[in-house]
């Protein structure tokens, strides 16, 4: 029990800290006197501490409002919320105390920031470990050109602060850890999940049970969202008490390679902070027990009701085994099988033997001087019909079987105006033309050279393994795939 | 037993990209019809690709979210539930791009 009581503190002394600052700050722009209590300077005057005698004293306040304390220039710029009959003055007082973890500056955080900087959340907290980069501001609208290269937290706070200078935004540039999520998460009074991979919302939502913190949960992808809230109330449940198992790494979709249509994440990640104002505000019906399913190509959101937390829950149950203490320890690498990895391209793998890998410096040697020599891409058709090389067969390696009779075809139509290729050591140059002629009556004639490349050189890896599989064993791979390309030998290449 | 199968979330790419599926599930007579039943005749009859990613032995695989009427059929009764003439059965990948 007393672990609870520590939280309320933590809460109360991160909240206090919050309104000295504010105070501070009004002070400073005002020049109002610093021995004013906090809560009082923040309330506009002390027109509500002073029970009317405020009026009779040097204090400017003139008007009493009902112990809401907002100040005149909150009055004005919150005004169209605030006459809203649903909403109005108590529940904007509260948006202006409360504050807002956001975990992750991009598609979702991004439209999401905005809103709720525009909306007056008092303190905003904006988590993100990377740099702005061209092809994320499609989608991440927070960002601009000229934000390129710089920190997606730092891009992000500059545009809240010009959107509203009153309210505070802190930046975290560290990635979010199983050592510090907890204490982050407590800082603030609701999360915001707008990460990008299955670890990471594992380890938000752990972070949340343990700090006792309502958890807005948005994911897109293509031209599907989800939304829903999670921790809250006495019933709601948590992401593990939905899906206590992880899902395989293969089975997780990524925007990078994945696809995403720019405004589906803005369309989540707005309802993101609606869902966050209402939980500050108290107004309205919090998203929890319920999932909003949007299929945005056919124009449906759709709202279907879920479990109530488990008893059982590892991590918000009677019992629970991952708790503030435990889960700093928490493998989330082990448990969900694939790192929290975002948007950066996956690691590069070595499947095959070195032998059979060439650079993309030495595939455009070769091309050059093999003319039967075949091309295979084994990208997906998005990625293919973007841009390949001349001449390369298009074999998506999602379907690879389905293309091997292809493949046979275009090397049994190369074999008729092949040269050989060079010696079986690869990279070994030299070859002399006409060399069909040291044939030996009698041996077939080795088969054309054959190359396969990727977007960068893993799928590729594991389709000369396939091809080996089905009995074509001499393909080669091309180290780094079309992005190696676009590196070393045509930068006019593009890249995506 | 006609019953109108949905598939969301990326679920539809392992079923020939149709989000909804009109079927038609042939029963015994006397006998009742189970989630369980349901989805393994969707693996046999409609899944076209890669069904370890539908189904991981007799349940579906972690990460997939089973409504049976839009309801999380945890509070149905999960594999064992009955499903009637008519009930809208959907399986929802969850989602983790951001």
């Amino acid at each position: 029990m007393s672990g609870s009581h520590e939280e309320e503190l933590a809460r109360l002394r991160a909240q206090n800290a919050a309104l000295q600052r504010e105070c501070d700050r009004l002070n400073s722009r005002f020049g109002a006197p610093a021995e004013q209590g906090p809560l009082q300077a923040a309330a506009g005057g002390g027109a509500v501490a002073s029970d009317g005698e405020a009026t009779a004293v040097a204090s400017p306040a003139s008007w009493d409002g009902l112990g809401h304390g907002l100040t005149k220039d909150q009055i004005a710029r919150y005004s169209r919320q605030i006459v809203l009959h649903s909403f109005g003055v108590q529940a904007q007082s509260r948006l202006c105390l409360g504050s807002v973890l956001i975990i992750g500056a991009g598609g979702l955080g991004s439209p999401a920031a905005l809103y709720l900087a525009a909306a007056g959340v008092g303190r905003l907290g904006l988590l993100d470990r990377d740099e702005v980069e061209l092809s994320n501001i499609h989608r991440q609208v927070i960002h601009t050109e000229a934000s390129v290269g710089v920190h997606k937290a730092v891009s992000a706070a500059r545009a809240c602060r010009a959107l509203n200078s009153s309210i505070q935004v802190e930046t975290h540039l560290e990635a979010l850890t199983p050592a510090n999520a907890v204490q982050l998460v407590r800082q603030y009074d609701v999360i915001l999940d707008a990460s990008d991979n299955a670890p990471t919302r594992y380890l938000i939502s752990d972070a949340c049970c343990a700090a006792g913190r309502p958890l807005v949960s948005g994911a897109a992808i293509g031209t599907d969202g989800q939304l829903t809230v999670y921790c809250h109330g006495d019933d709601g449940p948590c992401y593990r008490c939905l899906f206590p198992e992880a899902p395989a790494a293969g089975n997780c979709a990524r925007c990078v390679d994945a696809g995403v249509l720019g405004v589906v994440p803005g369309i989540i990640g707005t309802l993101q902070a609606l869902e966050a104002v209402k939980l500050l505000s108290g107004v309205g019906e919090p998203l929890s027990r319920r999932l909003l399913v949007a299929d945005l190509a056919a124009g449906r959101f759709h709202a279907v009701k879920l479990r109530a937390k488990s008893p059982a829950c590892v991590a918000c149950g009677s019992a629970p085994a991952i708790t503030a203490a435990s889960l700093p320890q928490y493998d989330y690498t082990a448990f969900t099988g694939q790192a929290a990895a975002n948007d950066a391209a996956p690691l590069p793998l070595q499947l095959i033997p070195w032998e059979e890998r060439i650079t993309p410096a030495e595939l455009q040697q070769r091309l050059a001087s093999e003319p039967g020599a075949v091309l295979v891409d084994v990208r997906p058709a998005e990625q293919y019909n973007i841009c390949h090389l001349p001449g390369a067969v298009h074999a998506p390696y999602k379907h690879f079987s389905r293309h091997l009779d292809a493949i046979q075809e275009r090397l049994a139509a190369a074999a008729g105006v092949s040269l050989p290729p060079p010696a079986a050591a690869a990279g070994q140059q030299g070859q002399q033309d006409g060399g069909g002629t040291e044939q030996q009556d009698g041996t077939a004639p080795p088969p054309p050279p054959l190359y396969v490349v990727c977007r960068r050189g893993n799928d590729s890896q594991r389709a000369v393994a396939a091809l080996r599989a089905a009995g074509i064993s001499h393909g080669v791979d091309v180290m780094g795939g079309m992005e190696g390309w676009a590196r070393e030998v045509d930068q006019g290449f593009p890249t995506y | 037993m006609r019953l109108v199968l949905e598939f969301s979330g990326g679920m539809e790419l392992l079923f020939g990209n149709q989000k909804t599926v009109e079927a038609d599930i042939p029963v015994s007579k006397g006998q009742q019809l189970t989630l369980a039943a349901a989805m393994a005749w969707a693996r046999d009859n409609l899944l076209t690709e890669r069904p370890e990613l539908f189904m991981k032995g007799s349940s579906v695989r972690p990460g997939v979210l089973v409504l049976l009427n839009d309801t999380d059929w945890e509070l149905c009764g999960e594999l064992e539930a009955e499903v009637a003439e008519g009930d809208r059965v959907t399986f929802i990948s969850t989602l983790h791009g951001g």
